[in-house]
């Protein structure tokens, strides 16, 4: 990766956008966040409850988002299923952001038969279709959230460790490197308080959008019946129960897609901006 | 231009990865609960049952073993055998396979007819109106899972506006096509977009490259230094994100077919996933492998003519 300035880059008015992405995306992963650990403050009724009197109600002053087919309040249980799908941007990408930058970083560093090996491995795991692979793991260890974390975790590690990786080969030619090594710092002084912190950025940036894409995933299981399990309140759950209804009731399957675009947005926003703030020091 | 001997290396080099898939489909069916024997049989075999299908398979081999077989089988075209419908695994992908690639293949050609023009309109007329309202229209498709996409799209285009058929494959390509065109731009939505942001980048980067500068002093009219400078430049990184996304469109194929009950490998898959039927999913995962394998293979020498520093 050569920093190559691109001289247009600074006449493109889009160069100011990092300020207001950055805020549209602080704002909306705030929101989404308080929604998630506060979802009984917000929420205007009880996620759970029937309401057989108001069966399929559109959206009105005291239903915003109107009612389901057992008369729950769908502005509620979309609030109450922040809690599920923020939980599910976070969790599902803990284990690989760890575990893949530590393997990334000592596999950059040390290079060898153990980079040969990862090579492969990294062929081989980008070969399979991700999606497939999950749905496959979880088919085999039963549907549910904790499986899918699993088999997310068993291979999303590879993505963090490959951006690791060549960054951290990156780092190992520059100067600041080869000055630790000639004051004779050992190798873990040298990876993890020397190249690991200017080798991150990417892995950071890359952690944003792949906490936006957990959420489409877990979305997506939730809709096939593989992810959360009803009467859980999940947006993919939401709108697996709403399609049925969505030429009579559009507002039990168009609200939770909304929460869905909104928060991946707020996501893909804030990675953005991060990644354009990372660029100028490199 | 790409040499032959560069070519059959870069043929060589996919067998390790072929051997890791079969490797990695071998370890999930090891992880299943229960032995495949009790998965096969279900609640009625008793113990010679298990036994006796425990030698058929080879289960009572120790695990290396076991997993010679298994690619020998594989390497002969045998994948199994579907416990709910009884056909042979090999057959039953062969018979919906041909679905599920038309289904991307249509998906991928709708994605860069819709990203290579619009690409260039932002990039030509970026920080404007036309730019940000691309720029926003595609940034909704990226957040947009594709299995609402695809409600969203069938709820408008096929029940309201009665445009397209609500689900299912037809009979004659012509059929075929027009059956599948929704449930294609459905997938293309967020690929297109992908697309579309990357491609932008490098368009203005290149236009702001000395060689293009160069066309252009010389006097060679615009549209020509757009088409035979700009694009091709562009383009590079552009093809090897199209082909990394391949994995992702086959996957977005399985949720795709759900929603529109188009009768490919990924309903098949679900299906088999609800049936339990464990000797179709493992024949369906590495088929897909494979096939995303072979794409890759052929991104690779798509690259490399295009962009002759790429084959070294």
């Amino acid at each position: 990766m050569t920093a190559v300035p691109t001289s247009g880059a600074a006449a493109d008015p889009r160069r100011r956008r990092p300020a207001i992405g950055l805020i549209a995306g602080l704002v909306i992963l705030g929101l989404s966040l308080l929604t998630a650990f506060l979802p009984g403050l917000v929420a205007p009724h009880d996620p759970l409850s029937f309401d057989y009197k108001a069966i399929l109600h559109g959206p009105s002053l005291v239903h915003p988002f109107g009612t389901d087919n057992f008369g729950r309040d769908m502005l509620s249980r979309v609030i109450w299923a922040y809690r599920i799908d923020m939980q599910i941007a976070v969790f599902t990408t803990l284990f690989p952001i760890l575990f893949g930058t530590m393997v990334g970083a000592l596999v950059g560093f040390y290079d060898g038969i153990a980079a040969q090996i990862f090579g492969r491995i990294v062929d081989a795991v980008i070969t399979f279709p991700f999606i497939v692979l999950v749905i496959a793991i979880v088919a085999v260890l039963g549907p549910g959230l904790g499986n899918m974390y699993i088999a997310v975790g068993m291979v999303g590690w590879v993505f963090y460790a490959r951006l690791i990786a060549a960054e951290m080969r990156v780092q190992m030619r520059l100067d600041y490197a080869a000055a630790g090594r000639v004051l004779g710092y050992g190798d873990v002084r040298i990876i993890v308080r020397h190249l690991l912190p200017n080798a991150i950025g990417p892995v950071l940036v890359y952690w944003m959008t792949d906490m936006a894409l957990s959420i489409l995933l877990g979305s997506a299981l939730g809709y096939l019946g593989l992810g959360a399990r009803p009467p859980a309140a999940e947006w993919g759950v939401l709108i697996a129960d709403g399609k049925n209804f969505m030429t009579t009731a559009w507002w039990m399957t168009i609200f939770p897609g909304v929460a869905i675009v909104l928060t991946g947005l707020g996501f893909s926003l804030l990675g953005d901006a991060v990644a354009e703030l990372l660029r100028p020091r490199r | 231009m790409l040499s032959l001997r560069d070519l059959l290396n870069r043929m060589l080099q996919i067998i390790p990865t072929l051997i890791m898939i079969m490797a990695a489909v071998f370890i999930i069916v090891r992880l299943l609960p229960g032995d495949p024997a009790s998965a096969i049989l279900g609640d009625r075999g008793s113990a010679e049952d298990v036994a006796r299908i425990n030698t058929q398979l080879g289960l009572d081999q120790p695990i290396p073993v076991q997993f010679l077989y298994f690619v020998d089988r594989v390497l002969h075209g045998d994948l199994g055998t579907s416990i709910t419908l009884g056909v042979p695994v090999a057959q039953l992908i062969l018979e919906r396979l041909p679905v599920t690639l038309l289904l991307t293949a249509m998906a991928a050609l709708l994605a860069v007819v819709a990203a290579i023009p619009l690409a260039f309109l932002a990039a030509i007329r970026r920080g404007r109106g036309v730019d940000l309202t691309i720029g926003a229209f595609f940034q909704v498709g990226l957040s947009m899972p594709v299995f609402y996409t695809g409600i969203v799209f069938l709820t408008i285009f096929g029940a309201g506006l009665r445009w397209f058929p609500i689900g299912g494959y037809g009979d004659g390509l012509g059929e075929h096509l027009y059956h599948l065109f929704l449930p294609a731009l459905t997938l293309a939505f967020s690929l297109s977009a992908v697309l579309m942001r990357n491609l932008r980048a490098s368009i203005i980067d290149v236009l702001n490259a000395d060689y293009v500068d160069f066309a252009r002093s010389k006097g060679l009219a615009p549209r020509l230094v757009l088409l035979r400078h700009v694009l091709r430049n562009a383009l590079v990184s552009t093809v090897t994100l199209f082909g990394l996304s391949v994995g992702t469109l086959v996957g977005g194929a399985v949720i795709t077919e759900t929603v529109f009950a188009v009768p490919g490998v990924g309903r098949l898959m679900i299906e088999s996933i609800y049936g339990r039927d464990y000797p179709v999913v493992q024949g369906l995962a590495m088929t897909l492998a494979v096939v995303v394998s072979l794409v890759f293979l052929l991104v690779d020498i798509v690259q490399a003519m295009l962009d002759p520093r790429v084959s070294r």
